[in-house]
């Protein structure tokens, strides 16, 4: 049984379509990544999962139960952390997590293997008022509490957002440890380089979903050569790149652009080009596209498709 | 000297026994893109504030588009842009009345309001929307006219908070071609990202770990320097130096 | 239970470390009474007279006396001539005149003796007070002439001040100051406290956790109901023995109509909460919609009496405003329940409607 199903579920706020036809499945104990943009949809798909909000039409079904009819079983079985992290600020840690865990009829004590990893690092600080915390330790917080009733589908709405790079990768590996104890986790971000820690991904964007799939399944369907190119003049060279009549799309990715052709379009052309617009130590390097490319690459066609 | 829009020595802000900016000295040139990383709680905000004129430094010394931080906090704000992801414009006035109003801010004319204007709105693409309300707009169009409107005033240095934050992954990218242009123009910019490929844009980074500079240089020399692939590399590196954990 | 006790405890602990909040709910009450029992003060005290009197003579003396010796008025001033009465009122120190015709004695004894009292206008309801209270003084004198002289007896009236001899105004305030009180802790802090959870994102977890929303709201609600009762009795303890108003009636009554008005007020206050998002519009709704109506038609400045009819059938659907009929009813006057069993009725139907329709409109999911 799917740990999360759901079918043609559609939700709009007046003109705008949050959620548009989406069918998918979430297996039991996967880590499922919804991918998009601020605005995709994906906080109002989590709202529609948890119980919270009303598909305007479509059905989803969480542990086998209807996220409509049987709101009060899910609402027993899941753990939920909102986009913010919806702690009591003026609250301290320990009593934020003892709250919670009355909240959900259980205790600290009887659950703590669960969270132990998680919480032994803010430990130090549990008399702290929550609203004290940096951003990457409120994380951990929000994420204990949402754990504490050993919940079986995980629901974690941009878990991740304005937190900073390191505890960014330490949540994430929290998330693979919960996934080894068999917690099914449906995860949300806006950040690409998340989605190769996932097992499957949906790419989101306006509602709907471009892709869905594991990222490196995702990453072998790019359909064209991709190149990084690299320059001395790297402000001049976008321009350069885009005035090259063989290049198809070019974007800036870190410190170099990723570049694909058109049929005529090749590298050696590409760099005697440059090299003729006065271009220094060009660098031209077929690589391996990375989710973000694949994201991008489908997004224009979604938008063309209109 | 000339050539630098923001020196800093030594400056320091405490909050009673914290030290949440400690001792940082930095230079940043004139039309240099200058990207100021950190953990949450490094002291980016901080030292952010301080730049802006807005917060006193407890010592040591600043100097923003040739004014003192510590006693022309005024000056600074008029020759400054500012732009958060949090606040930028307001939502409830239309494109063209966000233009006016943080033109005459500025204390900019009539006449180059509607001048600069007309040619902002040209460059994005957005003449359709000048009767839109900033709400309508989706998100990344609101950030690259927010953008656009912390330099209509043409200042010798914008300062850019976390810019480009949720923004999808071709916006963002359209939003680093308009920070290009604008350092192409001379403007100087100061930018925060969590974003680490959008440290390899910048001209040169600053890596905050516990209220201090921890790295200065090169998105280049600082992956060869710390034997890293990438600037995230660089950056888990430092910042899991860091001690303190508070904001 | 354990949830609720848990969720309590987290809203105490709330509660007393928010600063503002703890204001409100101490002093403020303390401070209410004290400042409507005692600083806005309707009761005349040391009213400044002056005395234009050109006959002199042992009558006008003996009246003069009379508004000396009286613990209201102070003479401060005789005037030489009648020009300068103005001028005394343009100065501002002057709240009254009184002005005796030439030879009064004689006019006295012809009984055409006429005193004239000059009272500054621009506070109508001051102006009447003063009148009222000098007639006073001066049919006290008339008795004493009937006495002296033996003339046959005239009508005189007498005016009591009924339920309140002294016209204390503690005696109106403190129902009033019950009815505001209970108000805004109730309804306007549970709102704020529901919706700041909304507001914080909290209410989302909640929503999505097993507890059931009537256990959210009576938790929610449980907290300010026993702030409420506290508070209530500090108001009566402050009443009681610092303004020395009585309670003249059945304690049970008034504890029972409190706990039903308590309740109205905590369901309006969930009725606020399910309607807004933010903080701030439950602080408008409830400061605005619910206070500023309180405070104007529930008699606490303005008897009901000489509110227009169209505006007082407004205050008709306030339900302070029965509440405080109520209790003035019960401490003031001591009358028994079937006086002031029409009001109870209504709160009692009040609180069933509210409790109704804020229950409907709560709903189970975010929207």
């Amino acid at each position: 049984m799917a740990a999360v199903s759901v079918e043609n579920l559609c939700k709009s706020y007046g003109k705008v379509q949050a959620v548009n036809k989406l069918s998918f499945a979430v297996e039991e104990g996967e880590l499922y990544g919804i991918i998009g943009p601020d605005g995709a949809g994906k906080t109002t798909l989590f709202r529609i999962l948890a119980t919270l909000m009303l598909p305007d039409g479509g059905t989803a079904r969480v542990a086998g139960y209807d996220v409509v009819n049987d709101y009060r079983t899910i609402r027993n079985l899941i753990g939920y952390m909102p986009g913010r992290f919806s702690l009591y600020q003026d609250l301290t840690v320990e009593e934020n997590l003892n709250f919670f865990a009355t909240v959900f009829s259980t205790t600290v004590d009887e659950n703590y293997s669960l969270i132990e990893d998680i919480y032994k690092q803010i430990e130090p600080f549990k008399k702290r008022l929550a609203g004290k915390l940096s951003g990457g330790m409120k994380q951990k917080l929000a994420l204990s509490c949402a754990l504490i009733h050993k919940p079986e589908v995980l629901f974690l709405d941009e878990p991740t957002t304005g937190v900073d790079p390191v505890s960014r990768k330490e949540f994430w590996n929290m998330l693979l440890k919960l996934k080894r104890q068999g917690i099914t986790i449906m995860v949300s971000t806006p950040y690409m380089d998340e989605a190769t820690l996932c097992d499957r991904i949906a790419l989101i964007q306006n509602g709907e979903f471009l892709e869905v799939d594991t990222p490196r399944h995702i990453i072998d369907r790019y359909p064209d050569v991709l190149w990084s190119v690299k320059s001395d003049k790297m402000h001049r060279l976008l321009d350069d790149l885009r005035s090259y009549p063989h290049v198809k799309s070019s974007f800036s990715f870190g410190e170099t652009f990723h570049v694909t052709f058109y049929g005529q379009g090749s590298p050696g052309e590409l760099e005697a080009y440059l090299s003729d617009r006065g271009h220094q130590s060009v660098e031209i390097r077929k690589i391996a596209p990375s989710v973000e490319d694949c994201f991008m690459l489908l997004g224009r066609k979604g938008k063309n498709g209109k | 000297m000339e050539n630098e829009v923001i020196h800093t020595e030594q400056l320091t802000k405490c909050f009673g026994s914290f030290t949440a900016v400690d001792h940082i000295s930095f230079d940043v040139k004139h039309g240099e893109i200058f990207g100021f990383l950190g953990a949450n709680g490094a002291g980016k905000t901080t030292a952010m504030r301080m730049l802006c004129g807005l917060s006193h430094p407890t010592s040591g010394k600043g100097n923003v588009a040739g004014f003192d931080i510590a006693t022309q906090g005024e000056e600074i704000k008029k020759h400054i842009g500012y732009m958060s992801q949090k606040f930028s414009l307001y939502e409830d006035l239309k494109v063209w009345e966000n233009l006016r109003l943080f033109g005459g801010i500025y204390g900019m004319t009539t006449k180059d309001i509607a001048r600069k204007t007309d040619e902002m709105l040209e460059y994005l693409g957005f003449e359709a929307e000048r009767n839109t309300f900033v709400s309508a707009l989706p998100l990344g169009w609101k950030q690259k006219l927010a953008f656009s409107v912390s330099i209509l005033h043409e200042p010798k240095v914008v300062f850019l908070d976390e810019p480009t934050g949720g923004v999808d992954p071709v916006t963002r990218r359209q939003f680093w071609e308009l920070i290009y242009h604008a350092a192409d123009r001379g403007i100087t910019v100061f930018v925060t990202t969590h974003y680490m490929d959008e440290a390899e844009y910048c001209d040169r980074v600053s890596i905050m770990v516990d209220g201090r500079i921890e790295a200065l240089d090169t998105p280049d020399s600082l992956k060869a320097k710390y034997h890293a692939e990438t600037m995230n590399d660089v950056f888990q590196q430092l910042a899991r130096k860091a001690v303190r954990q508070a904001d | 239970m354990k949830q609720f006790y848990s969720f309590i405890k987290k809203e105490f602990y709330q509660i007393f470390r928010d600063k503002r909040t703890l204001l409100i709910l101490l002093v403020m009450p303390v401070i209410l009474v004290i400042l409507l029992g005692y600083a806005i003060n309707t009761e005349l005290n040391d009213v400044r007279i002056a005395v234009f009197d050109p006959s002199k003579d042992t009558e006008t003396r003996h009246v003069i006396e009379r508004f000396r010796a009286s613990k209201y008025f102070s003479v401060i001033k005789e005037l030489d001539t009648k020009s300068e009465i103005n001028d005394v009122f343009k100065g501002g120190n002057m709240d009254m005149v009184i002005v005796f015709p030439e030879n009064f004695s004689a006019r006295l004894h012809k009984r055409e003796a006429n005193i004239q009292l000059i009272v500054d206008g621009t506070d109508p309801n001051q102006a009447y007070m003063l009148t009222g209270y000098a007639g006073g003084v001066l049919s006290s004198y008339q008795m004493e002439l009937l006495e002296r002289y033996d003339i046959p007896v005239q009508i005189q009236t007498e005016t009591r001040m009924l339920y309140n001899p002294q016209a204390k105004s503690a005696y109106n305030f403190v129902p009033g100051v019950m009815g505001l009180i209970l108000t805004l802790i109730c309804a306007m802090m549970t709102s704020v406290s529901i919706v700041r959870e909304k507001e914080m994102g909290t209410m989302e977890v909640l929503l999505a956790s097993p507890m059931k929303p009537i256990q959210i709201i009576l938790s929610k609600m449980a907290p300010y109901f026993v702030l409420s009762i506290t508070t209530l009795v500090i108001i009566l303890l402050l009443a009681v023995f610092v303004m020395g108003v009585p309670i003249r009636g059945s304690l049970f009554w008034l504890a029972l109509s409190s706990v039903l008005f308590i309740i109205v007020a905590l369901s309006l206050g969930l009725l606020i909460s399910t309607l807004v998002d933010k903080q701030m519009s439950a602080l408008l709704v409830s400061g605005i919609g619910l206070m500023m109506p309180v405070l104007v038609f529930s008699g606490l400045i303005f008897p009901i009496e000489n509110i227009p009819w169209v505006l007082r059938w407004i205050s008709d659907v306030i339900p302070a405003r029965w509440y405080i009929a109520i209790v003035r009813k019960i401490m003031i006057e001591g009358v028994g329940v079937q006086f002031f069993i029409k009001e109870l009725c209504i709160i009692v139907v009040m609180a069933l409607v509210l409790i109704t329709v804020a229950w409907k409109n709560f709903k189970v999911r975010l929207c």
